[in-house]
């Protein structure tokens, strides 16, 4: 398993650019999308529930749809709601957070502040224009692997649903 | 900049969905990225000897690992790293073997996720910093909450180590439900026999100090440092004075439930639960007493011959410090008569549940051993064990195997044959058996050969009396026929649930719990007694239902985890927390109203001036001051919000 060329690297990320390539991921129909690539999701999730339930839903080979990107913290009060706006700000067609549920947080109460914020979020986010199904907070812990694909499965269709969003800013 | 990335093939778990040459080969194109490899098993020994080599070679100074979970191996490659020569925090994981290749089964979808995971996370390893960690004292005391063998056992081991333990109970005795049992399977050892010498062994131990009747209040802390509130609840006895003689148990006047005994005869208002009760130590249920219904009584205080009766006695919070915990909380009986209307929901007097039954039996429990049938005093003639009563049945939200009840039934079943005679009929209503322990399966095939006791495979769907029996009406699904029994006495096979408390405790100590409330341990296979919070530990029941051997063995072996971390005089803490940038710090203490932990202070940087300054053995490294900090100058080692940002652009870029 030697080091490969860069030759062959860069010939390889040219292809991988064409439509056809990433056109398969997502897969389903965007009916009426303006248009046609698969939706784009940032998933921000905790470090010690969700994303060890989405470790969890792993495990278990639960199937998800594959257009969910997770960036992992430490816990869902380290997310700054302005997270989730760059998001929306440079592209993304939905962005799901996800923590411990209330009273379980590693860190006591970290969830908390997270569910002040992001309530107040998702209403301004709705309020700049950008539809409430393409945002979502939600709890899943780590024993939650099913649940964690009921919640990925359902938000992607939703989000699929209304299909990319049309240009880049806000 | 020089990052290496490693793309592991996880032998097929990866490469089964993800072209991980592919992706080695794209890496190569990204910015800062002078090395890819794909290894084969990257976490194996030629894999980590790969990743030293390739440090020292081609002189990275960042690290990428695309594999498994950052919860399965993160450790293992900081390790690898640090080994190599390159600081521990230089290094990142992508996961792209739970979070990808088990998910997905199409190559050109998954691989295509995978190599924007991989791209994530080298611009998320371009902006990590060398981290150092720093040392804390370690407190080496032990606190063991629950008395029961579990309990017992991680405490013996660790006072047996040299280690101060104190257990926390909540009963007035340790013991546990072990204590109620009669015999034990399969050796039809004697329970309380190979018990209460245990139980004696803790309360003579030098190390070991006994706080029975007490609960865990409040959790503060963190791994070598926790300190704990824990409630000593009122017994209106003293028990400095107390001499455990039960004359107040005889003469007290009023009726009270027997929870120790199951409910099968009421025991005093004021009461000792078992005559080896380890400290033998009475105490007053204040809500069956006549003297706190009433006003008037006080037979307890006349009759003490210690003059230990204490009716103004109040609850007191002792708190105390520890290095470690141990969760060994066991379990409850699962409540079958709220659950099964069909077997008469516990108002048929001949259907009882196993545990009861243990009660029954045991020569020491209410009856002296004499099995015979609630309604009328009969020895029965005729004794059905219904397996499976709050174990995997769907129905009733159990859908778990409690995986002891097929052992204790055979045992039961064996017993009544004992205490009852040879020529009782004796039948099991059983769905599976599960008999996967040593020396189980010889067992239960003695019990049906040597004892003669029936096994009809198939569910009982009703139970109800008639002409003073007790109807059993099931199917024997083997025989594809409905079957009848007339039976004298019902057993059930109840299922074993977390015990009360169980989701209330896990939030006081942090740590995880599935929706049944057993403990979830930090890996099933490679971390079966510690939980994903550091320095708390399970053992028993509270983790997932099993038998006495396992609980042991358990509890053994989580007082063995608990001996390593205490071998250290000093812990190393994570240095991923929160640092304030002074410069820019306006004194608002937003950060010390939200920091769960009361890690920033104010430090005075000039006379009269004062900025935020966070403690760094305090914190945690949550990040929620991080959030919070209305003018940003908190920042996250190995979070930075930068190190986000670049994650969420790297995914939109494309």
């Amino acid at each position: 398993m030697a080091e490969v060329n860069n030759n062959q690297a860069s010939g390889a990320a040219t292809q991988s650019a064409a439509p056809g390539a990433a056109g398969a991921a997502g897969g389903a129909a965007t009916t009426g999308a303006p248009a046609d690539r698969p939706v784009k999701i940032i998933g921000i999730v905790c470090n010690w529930c969700s994303y060890a339930g989405a470790d969890t839903a792993g495990v278990g080979r639960f199937k998800q749809p594959a257009n969910l990107r997770l960036v992992r913290v430490p816990c869902t009060g380290r997310i700054d709601p302005l997270f989730a706006l760059k998001a929306f700000e440079k592209g993304a067609d939905g962005v799901l957070i996800s923590g411990c549920h209330p009273g379980d947080c590693h860190y006591s109460e970290g969830n908390y502040y997270a569910r002040r914020k992001f309530e107040l979020a998702e209403r301004m986010i709705h309020h700049l224009g950008i539809p409430k199904e393409r945002f979502k907070w939600t709890w899943v812990s780590a024993s939650e692997g099913q649940r964690w694909q009921k919640v990925v499965t359902e938000f992607v269709a939703g989000v699929e649903k209304l299909g990319p969003r049309e240009g880049r800013a806000l | 900049m020089r990052i290496g990335v490693f793309v592991c093939h996880c032998g097929s778990n990866i490469a089964g969905t993800v072209d991980v040459a592919e992706i080695a080969r794209r890496a190569l194109t990204l910015k800062d990225v002078v090395h890819a490899d794909h290894p084969m098993y990257t976490c194996a020994e030629p894999g980590q000897a790969a990743i030293q080599a390739a440090i020292k070679e081609k002189k990275l100074d960042r690290v990428v690992v695309a594999a498994c979970s950052p919860h399965m191996h993160e450790v293992t490659f900081r390790r690898c790293v640090d080994t190599g020569g390159l600081n521990p925090y230089l290094f990142e994981m992508a996961n792209i073997r739970e979070h990808c290749s088990w998910i997905h089964t199409d190559m050109p979808v998954a691989t295509e996720k995978a190599w924007e995971i991989i791209k994530m996370s080298v611009a998320k390893a371009r902006q990590l910093e060398p981290l150092w960690s720093n040392e804390v004292e370690v407190n080496k005391d032990v606190l063991v909450i629950g008395g029961g063998v579990a309990g017992i056992q991680a405490a013996l081991d660790l006072a047996d180590a040299g280690l101060k333990v104190t257990i926390v109970e909540k009963q007035t005795t340790i013991g546990g439900v072990m204590a109620q049992l009669d015999k034990t399977f399969p050796t039809i050892d004697c329970s309380a026999c190979i018990l209460t010498p245990r139980m004696v062994d803790c309360s003579q131990h030098e190390n070991i100090t006994l706080m029975t009747y007490c609960e865990v209040d409040k959790v503060s802390g963190y791994v070598g440092n926790f300190t704990v509130d824990i409630r000593k609840k009122a017994s209106m006895v003293d028990w400095t004075k107390c001499i455990g003689c039960e004359i107040c148990v005889q003469k007290c006047p009023s009726k009270a439930p027997d929870s120790f005994n199951v409910g099968l005869e009421p025991t005093k208002a004021i009461y000792v639960p078992f005559p080896q009760a380890v400290p033998k130590r009475a105490a007053i249920q204040v809500d069956y007493c006549r003297y706190f219904q009433t006003g008037k009584c006080k037979v307890c205080e006349r009759v003490c011959p210690a003059g230990a009766i204490d009716y103004e006695q109040q609850d007191e919070i002792v708190q105390k410090e520890f290095g470690a915990i141990v969760v060994a909380t066991g379990l409850e009986v699962f409540p079958w008569e709220d659950y099964y209307g069909e077997y008469g929901s516990g108002k048929i007097k001949d259907v009882i549940s196993g545990l009861q039954y243990e009660r029954m039996l045991n020569a020491s429990g209410p009856y002296g051993g004499h099995v015979h049938r609630l309604s009328n005093g009969e020895d029965p003639k005729t004794v059905v064990f219904i397996q499976c009563v709050g174990s995997r049945d769907e129905s009733v939200n159990r859908p778990y195997c409690s995986g002891v009840c097929c052992m204790y039934t055979a045992k039961q079943a064996l017993l009544t044959k004992d205490h009852c005679g040879m020529g009782t009929e004796v039948y099991v209503f059983y769905i599976d058996i599960r008999a996967n322990g040593k020396g189980y399966e010889e067992f239960v095939k003695r019990v049906q050969t040597e004892f003669g006791v029936k096994y009809v495979r198939g569910r009982v769907s009703k139970l109800y009396e008639q002409d003073g029996k007790v109807m059993v009406r099931g199917t024997d699904t083997l025989l594809g026929e409905q079957v009848e029994i007339p039976a004298d006495l019902v057993v059930l096979a109840t299922g074993i649930m977390a015990a009360d408390g169980a989701k209330e405790l896990a939030q006081k100590l942090n740590i995880s719990y599935d929706e049944f409330g057993f403990y979830k341990e930090g890996h099933p296979k490679l971390r079966p007694v510690e939980t994903n919070t550091a320095g708390i530990f399970l053992a028993g029941v509270c983790q997932a239902p099993k038998d006495i051997p396992a609980t042991v063995a358990q509890a053994s072996g989580t007082a063995s985890k608990v001996i390593g971390l205490l071998a250290k005089d000093k812990l190393k803490t994570s240095p991923m927390i929160a640092v304030v940038g002074q410069k820019d710090c306006v004194s608002c203490w937003k950060c010390i109203d939200v920091c769960p932990f009361s890690a920033p202070e104010k430090l005075e940087v000039r006379p009269g001036e004062f900025k935020s300054h966070m403690i760094e053995t305090v914190c945690q490294g949550c990040g929620v001051c991080v959030a919070t900090c209305p003018v940003n100058c908190i920042s996250l080692k190995g979070f930075p919000t930068d190190a986000i940002l670049d994650q969420i652009e790297e995914v939109l870029q494309t």
